[in-house]
């Protein structure tokens, strides 16, 4: 039978520019995750190689300023985010039995706007100097009196388009989550991941509209001379920390959440048990996205907000511990009583607890603001996020890696050198931050350039150093084993762990394009499990085979993000001599901004005036490809 | 509900499964081991007197380490419950070779969720008890307080300025202060935000810009010099913006203000006196003289240190690799941007043109602009 459908299907590069798989946008994620996450590393160790020993002049002090600001952009917007990302695009729609995400041009449109925002800002670098003011920019630093070159216009307009992706992103995921689950699978049925993914949407919904706004602020202060945050003009500085960190403290539960939900799968499977107080890891992870908004203002304990303000915020902050505590408790009495396997996943998930224990004992402590004159902005300040970020939520994402990466590419990860790469990683971890809590306690502010000798602090940072370069090695080891993953045949079993609990192990290992020949009918929680506990091999379909609807591949998003990226880099210069008056005509009348504005609303034009319904994939069709996954 | 008993169910030990678990101890021990150390070390080095926020001399200070004291006590005890049980569990509940039989799908336990939802709703009350009392005393405003000692600080890039409105004066980059007293600070910054803090005495306040201008109250116990550091992020030489507070009797300080109000020495050399006067006063002020932009020249050869970074050996702090001021004095002067990359002075020899000779006469007569108390 003739095939039924008459999408054009591209090959090689142009599939991947194109694509609007989910499964395929998150690998696309991954690659840049990953390559962000690199140059963020790299970043880092540039910086503790300056501060290995005092009065060094290994980098100088502007260079010093732009390598903590862009490490800090970097990690955050470019690097771990998109990773979540791609474990989110990977997993969600497999696990609540979906064949793609709600919005599948949305979703690539999403992933391209983020990696253009992302090269913008890098671009930096290379083009008169990175932004120098810290991740957060505060102002009258990042103002045109202070930040002479064009850094924190290219943090600006590079986050403003990276930012848009994210936005995107997250109404995507809660519209996929909200319509698309599978027949049976209720709210309380869904898996541990796909909530915390909720959750963390419905942050990124809330809390990205913030930051745009701010961004949009300074750089209207920037380029066109506005006065928000101006005192001489009737500005305030202050107002930018209100903003900046009422997007910037959901930001760290946007980030935390998610890895959150990598643990709880992954230690249920390798425990062989159902999650501990499901209905409890629920409501507290509401409740902490909730008080997530609530305590932006412990960030600015030392602004001068009054004592009435930072008492409140003090409390507000205390109280996250309580549903973090039950989290922790949760995940220990998962094991208790199972039958723990240690996988390269499980150490991962096994050494996040401890480590972010730690991390959550020391943010209770800064929760406290007479105590936390003392901490802010020290040594203490910055081993503190580093736990609750590497070791909250790199540890999860290393977790989460290891335990979908046989679903994403069908091989698997070695486990020998995978308990290597965790055993350095975390013992360099452990050692770069462990020592810097003592650094911030005897004196040592943090975002300096240098230390004097002979302040005590030189030992311990020689130490620091050498655990940096230790997680270095780690990070290295884990790109060997994912070369090496990739000279194994691919294909292995869709339920590889064998002990899989959810819908995504119920299907070969990759999934084909459309993941589920029939969307499957949910019985209860931990679906496959529970399948499996009743002796049935895979799910009761829930509906008979028939045709598939596919979207179309489009190449728009990529045009449309292109767009942008012209649109912000001509914004950028506009008020600069070129000596050129060609240049200067382009940049300064708009034209540039006009043209990449044109390609972005063209492409979306195209968008709207032709339909494309997508096209179909035949019953017999499906056999086919059957036959040969399996 | 599955019941109590459950979630406690401890598979039966058999003898020879006790080699395997054996080995796992050592693998706790070895995550714990960072932990000693960094014990170990809190205990040997709590940092310098003068620095550390581990040996308050302040009565902040004090109050502050006293409740990072409580909340350490009660993190470690949470610390150390969870990594207990995280330990049990990791050698209790491994999957043996050949164990396949499915383990009991616990749903949850009432008992046991309320348990650890109510001790750490307690543990935080007791924190923010401490902590509300805490931020009103640290939050009282003792700027109509007659006993108190009023300073204004104004920060700059990269140098601070202190000015003592009831006594007419203003110095720079040492704050002088009597001991036992409550000391009064409003606080402001000149051009970006900075942050003033001095560990041993106090924790941090910001300097804003007008219309968020600060009050905060420090008070030394014993006569000493206190290190102080900006801690916002201020720009390149954001490392190097120290400054001094001088805990000195009240008979001291009185003295130090009697001596700021002498009238100005300027150099006895006429024709240095006219450079001095030209060059360095135009931004620069010694005594009644000269103007307001940069930092207050009164007495500076009886500071600690030159450009806040270069300490003197003749100051009181006993510094470790310190210079005699004069040579101090001459590197600031020889190339001001070598010691503070992007501070706001011009060079003296690039922009200003003055000679070796001058810079040098200059420095020598700056190194012996003592103030005596």
């Amino acid at each position: 039978m003739a095939h039924a459908h008459t999408v054009k299907r591209h090959k090689g590069l142009m599939d991947w520019l194109t694509t609007v798989d989910h499964k395929k946008i998150a690998i696309l994620y991954l690659i840049a995750g990953g390559f962000f996450f690199g140059i963020g590393g790299i970043e880092a160790l540039l910086i503790r190689v300056q501060l290995a020993k005092p009065m060094n002049d290994f980098v100088t002090a502007q260079q010093f300023n732009e390598l903590i600001t862009m490490h800090g952009t970097t990690m955050i917007f470019l690097g771990v985010m998109p990773v979540i990302f791609a474990l989110m695009n990977a997993v969600i729609p497999l696990q609540i039995g979906a064949r793609d995400v709600a919005f599948p041009f949305l979703n690539s449109l999403g992933f391209w706007t983020f990696l253009f925002g992302g090269l913008l800002l890098n671009l930096s670098w290379i083009l008169g100097g990175a932004p120098d003011a810290g991740w957060t920019s505060y102002t009258p630093l990042s103002s045109t009196t202070y930040s002479l070159t064009h850094g924190v216009d290219f943090y600006t307009i590079g986050l403003q388009i990276a930012g848009l992706g994210t936005l995107i992103g997250g109404i995507n995921f809660l519209a996929t989550i909200i319509t698309m689950r599978a027949p049976g699978m209720s709210f309380m049925r869904m898996p541990m991941f796909t909530w915390t993914t909720f959750v963390t949407s419905t942050m990124i919904l809330f809390a990205f509209p913030a930051i745009t706004v701010g961004l949009v602020l300074l750089t209207f202060d920037r380029i066109l001379g506005a006065n928000f945050f101006d005192v001489a003009q009737g500005g305030n500085p202050v107002l930018w920390q209100h903003i900046f960190w009422i997007f910037g403290h959901p930001e760290v539960y946007i980030l935390i959440l998610p890895a959150f939900g990598v643990i709880s799968e992954v230690v249920s499977t390798f425990s062989r048990k159902r999650l501990f107080g499901y209905s409890s890891m629920v409501f507290a992870t509401i409740l902490i996205a909730f008080l997530g908004f609530m305590v932006w203002a412990h960030h600015m304990f030392t602004t001068g907000m009054g004592p009435v303000a930072n008492a409140l915020f003090s409390i507000a902050t205390m109280l996250i511990a309580v549903p973090t505590g039950i989290k922790i408790f949760n995940w220990l009495f998962t094991m208790w009583g199972g039958q723990i396997r240690f996988t390269t996943a499980n150490l991962f998930a096994s050494g996040f607890i401890p480590t972010f224990v730690m991390g959550g004992v020391t943010g209770v402590m800064l929760a406290s603001a007479p105590a936390d004159y003392q901490y802010h902005d020290t040594y203490f300040v910055v081993a503190h996020f580093h736990y609750v970020i590497v070791g909250g939520l790199v540890l999860g994402l290393f977790a989460g890696l290891h335990y979908w990466w046989p679903k994403m590419f069908g091989r698997v990860l070695n486990e020998k050198l995978g308990k290597v790469e965790f055993w350095t990683f975390i013992i360099g971890f452990h050692m770069t931050f462990f020592v810097q809590h003592f650094l911030g306690l005897i004196g040592m502010q943090r975002r300096v350039f240098t230390y004097l000798p002979n302040q005590g602090f030189d030992t311990m940072n020689l130490v620091s150093t050498i655990g940096a370069f230790l997680m270095g090695v780690g990070v290295i080891i884990f790109l060997v084993n994912v070369v090496l993953s990739f000279r194994q045949p691919k294909g292995v079993a869709g339920d590889v762990w064998e002990d899989g609990r959810t819908l995504e192990w119920a299907i070969a290992s990759p999934p084909p394009e459309y993941n589920f020949k029939q969307t499957p009918l949910v019985r209860g929680i931990d679906a496959f499990w529970k399948e499996k506990m009743a002796g049935n091999k895979e799910m009761t379909p829930a509906e008979p085979v028939g045709p598939i609807h596919m979207p179309s591949p489009t190449i728009l998003p990529f045009m449309m993000s292109v767009g942008l990226f012209i649109a912000g880099l001509g914004f950028m210069f506009t008020n600069d001599d070129f000596g050129n008056s060609v240049l200067n005509f382009l940049f300064g009348k708009y034209i540039i901004t006009g043209l990449g504005l044109a390609i972005t609303f063209g492409c979306m034009l195209l968008r709207s005036l032709f339909d494309d319904h997508g096209w179909h994939i035949d019953p017999d069709e499906l056999n086919d490809k059957e036959v040969k996954a399996s | 509900m599955t019941g109590y008993t459950t979630c406690l169910y401890i598979p039966e030990k058999k003898t020879e499964k006790w080699g395997r678990s054996m080995m796992k101890p050592w693998k706790a021990v070895k995550r714990l081991v960072p932990l000693f150390a960094g014990l170990s070390l809190l205990l040997s080095a709590c940092g310098r007197e003068d620095l550390s926020v581990l040996r308050p001399q302040g009565t902040v200070a004090e109050e502050q380490l006293g409740l990072i004291k409580l909340s350490i006590t009660i993190m470690v005890a949470v610390m150390l419950i969870v990594f207990g049980i995280a330990a049990f569990v990791w050698i209790k509940f491994r999957r043996k070779p050949g164990q396949n039989e499915v383990p009991k799908q616990v749903e949850g336990n009432f008992k046991l969720e309320v348990i650890w939802t109510a001790i750490p709703l307690v543990l935080v009350l007791i924190l923010a008890v401490a902590t509300v009392q805490k931020v009103f005393a640290f939050g009282e405003n003792y700027s109509a307080d007659k006993n108190a000692v009023k300073v204004k600080v104004t920060s700059h890039l990269f140098w601070w300025e202190f000015s003592y409105p009831d006594y007419g004066i203003t110095t720079a980059q040492d704050l002088v202060i009597p001991t036992g007293k409550k000391i009064a600070l409003e606080l402001k910054t000149a051009d970006v935000l900075h942050s003033f803090w001095v560990p041993s005495l106090a924790g941090k306040t910001d300097t804003n810009t007008d219309g968020t201008i600060n009050n905060a109250w420090i008070e030394a116990k014993n006569e000493g010099v206190y290190l102080g550091k900006c801690a916002e992020l201020c720009g390149p030489s954001h490392a190097f913006m120290e400054f001094k507070v001088k805990a000195v009797s009240d008979d001291e300080f009185n003295a130090w203000v009697d001596a700021m109000k002498a009238p100005a020495v300027l150099p006895e050399d006429p024709a240095v006196a006219e450079v001095f006067k030209n060059q360095c006063l135009t931004c620069h002020a010694v005594g009644d003289q000269g103007g307001p932009i940069g930092p207050n020249l009164t007495g500076i050869g009886s500071r600690e240190s030159v450009a806040s970074i270069l300490l003197n050996a003749e100051g009181e702090g006993n510094y470790v690799g310190s210079k005699p001021a004069k040579d101090n004095m001459k590197e600031w002067l020889m190339d001001p941007q070598a010691v503070k990359p992007g501070n706001k002075m011009p060079s003296p020899k690039e922009d200003l043109g003055l000679t070796d000779d001058e810079i040098n006469a200059i420095a020598q007569y700056l190194a012996d602009y003592k103030l005596s108390y």
